[in-house]
């Protein structure tokens, strides 16, 4: 987890296009967008897919960072309930995600921006299919742009910190 | 004789509670001020601010900032500080996480200035008259601190060197770091002065907590017979033990409360909030999302709860549209 921002130049740009980070989970939804690759299967390019070993391996914590980090959308992806490599991580995602889902609306991050869809090895279509649903409703919603938004907050400290150095400056002509 | 190291002492956005805090070192506090010179310490002593500008930059060793950052006049301080001190400590869950005041982060500038002087009940204020920064009266001009749009910690506005954790941090902690400052033995830059383990580690309560705990419903404490001697998750109070550093010797727990988190957590996590949401939804007895929301409905406020101490910190920061 760098402190780099993964793309300024998507969200401050005026052709602005959505960036939506995804994890998958590497026993069936990351098959799945290896399967839909291979089928040559077409779809939006606006994803980053990272491979977890499970969606339980999802810690709230990345989702809020990549939207910290200037994401449009996070797309978890997981196994269907009962098919979990690890018997239970897919249910402890579920009950993380509803949580975080409540904690992001309040935060005000629309809900259309987290999604959790149960993805099995051989649904390469719904790899697809849920990708290009998901950039359609987060271009709907428009840029996120938190890491433009981080910058606009602090911008009341930076003239501060120019008064105080020109202060200086004066006091040591 | 050599002058004695000079430490300093200051309040922002604070409740007082962490001045409380110093004085309750009781009669240790004699031997604090036999060891070192309090220069400024606006709580206790008449220093002003022009004593303190006029001191060589540099030539305070420590001073304890408590309280979040959240006016113009605020950051100056912090600056002017900064400046004067060798060592700058955040003091307090406020300074080092935002604390309380940054619960004010859901919330802009306007809703918070409209709420306090014109709609709270007790305010009766028909010309809507609201503080302005610059005021002429009387052929005087007269000037108030802006107020800003955020709620900050201390490192959110200067560099800080140390972080006494805690609402407030404990009078033990306080002397600890005063001998660790007059002894010159002190950790890496940028350490919080308390044990990196998380208050299970330390919890008097933790040999009741399940291996295999499940949370079948949420109570809330005032609502609830709370057994003295069991894990409060387990009896589905929440609980920020998991997610909070430990260092405050347990004393919610041992007064029968759950901890709410002040001391912030461990070094390895980035987002206390984050972590204590994983910790509550993962042992949910539930595999259906009705039944999961069900259970969830007993948190009616995450975000008041997670992130009680650590808004300003947390990784989105604030309510990002406010």
């Amino acid at each position: 987890m760098e402190d780099k921002p993964i793309t300024d130049k998507l969200v401050t740009s005026a052709d602005w296009e959505p960036l939506i980070v995804a994890f998958f989970c590497n026993w069936c939804t990351y098959t799945a967008a290896d399967l839909a690759g291979v089928s040559r299967m077409g779809y939006d390019h606006n994803v980053r897919v990272i491979r977890v070993m499970c969606s339980g391996r999802v810690d709230p914590q990345f989702v809020l960072d990549a939207f910290a980090h200037g994401a449009d959308g996070v797309l978890i992806g997981g196994c269907h309930p009962g098919d979990c490599h690890y018997v239970e991580g897919n249910y402890k995602t579920l009950r993380r995600y509803h949580l975080l889902k409540r904690v992001l609306r309040d935060l005000g991050i629309e809900e259309g921006r987290l999604r959790l869809e149960w993805i099995a090895a051989s649904e390469g279509e719904k790899v697809a299919k849920t990708i290009n649903e998901m950039v359609e409703q987060v271009r709907a919603l428009g840029p996120l742009r938190l890491t433009r938004r981080f910058k606009e907050w602090d911008a009341e400290l930076a003239s501060f910190e120019a008064e105080a150095r020109s202060e200086e400056v004066a006091t040591h002509a | 004789m050599p002058d004695k190291p000079k430490i300093a002492f200051y309040w922002c956005a604070s409740c007082g509670g962490c001045e409380e805090s110093i004085v309750d070192l009781a009669e240790d506090i004699l031997e604090v001020a036999q060891a070192v010179d309090i220069v400024f310490w606006p709580v206790a002593l008449d220093f002003k601010r022009k004593d303190v500008e006029a001191m060589p930059d540099g030539s305070i060793l420590a001073t304890m900032v408590n309280g979040s950052i959240r006016t113009s006049e605020q950051e100056e301080m912090a600056y002017l500080l900064r400046r004067k001190s060798q060592i700058l400590i955040a003091y307090g869950s406020c300074a080092h996480m935002g604390g309380v005041p940054s619960l004010a982060n859901q919330f802009s500038r306007e809703q918070i200035l409209r709420y306090v002087y014109e709609e709270a009940p007790t305010v009766v204020n028909e010309q809507k008259v609201r503080p302005q920064p610059r005021h002429q009266y009387d052929g005087t001009a007269l000037t108030l601190p802006e107020f800003r749009g955020l709620a900050r910690s201390l490192d959110q506005v200067v560099e800080v060197d140390y972080y006494l954790p805690g609402c407030p941090p404990t009078p033990k902690l306080l002397k600890q770091a005063v001998l660790a400052l007059l002894s010159g033995e002190l950790p890496p830059k940028g350490t919080v002065l308390a044990p990196d383990v998380a208050l299970c580690d330390q919890c008097p309560r933790k040999e009741t907590k399940p291996a295999d705990l499940q949370i079948h419903e949420f109570k809330r404490p005032h609502w609830t017979q709370i057994d003295p001697e069991k894990c409060f998750l387990a009896q589905g109070v929440v609980c920020m033990g998991p997610a909070t550093r430990s260092g405050c010797e347990a004393q919610c727990i041992q007064g029968n409360m759950p901890c709410t988190g002040c001391f912030g957590p461990t070094s390895r996590v980035r987002d206390q909030g984050a972590k204590i949401l994983s910790a509550l939804a993962s042992p949910i007895s539930a595999r259906e999302p009705e039944e999961i929301e069900k259970i969830l409905g007993g948190i009616p406020d995450p975000v008041g709860t997670f992130y009680r101490y650590s808004l300003a910190k947390s990784l989105l920061r604030a309510k990002v549209t406010r």
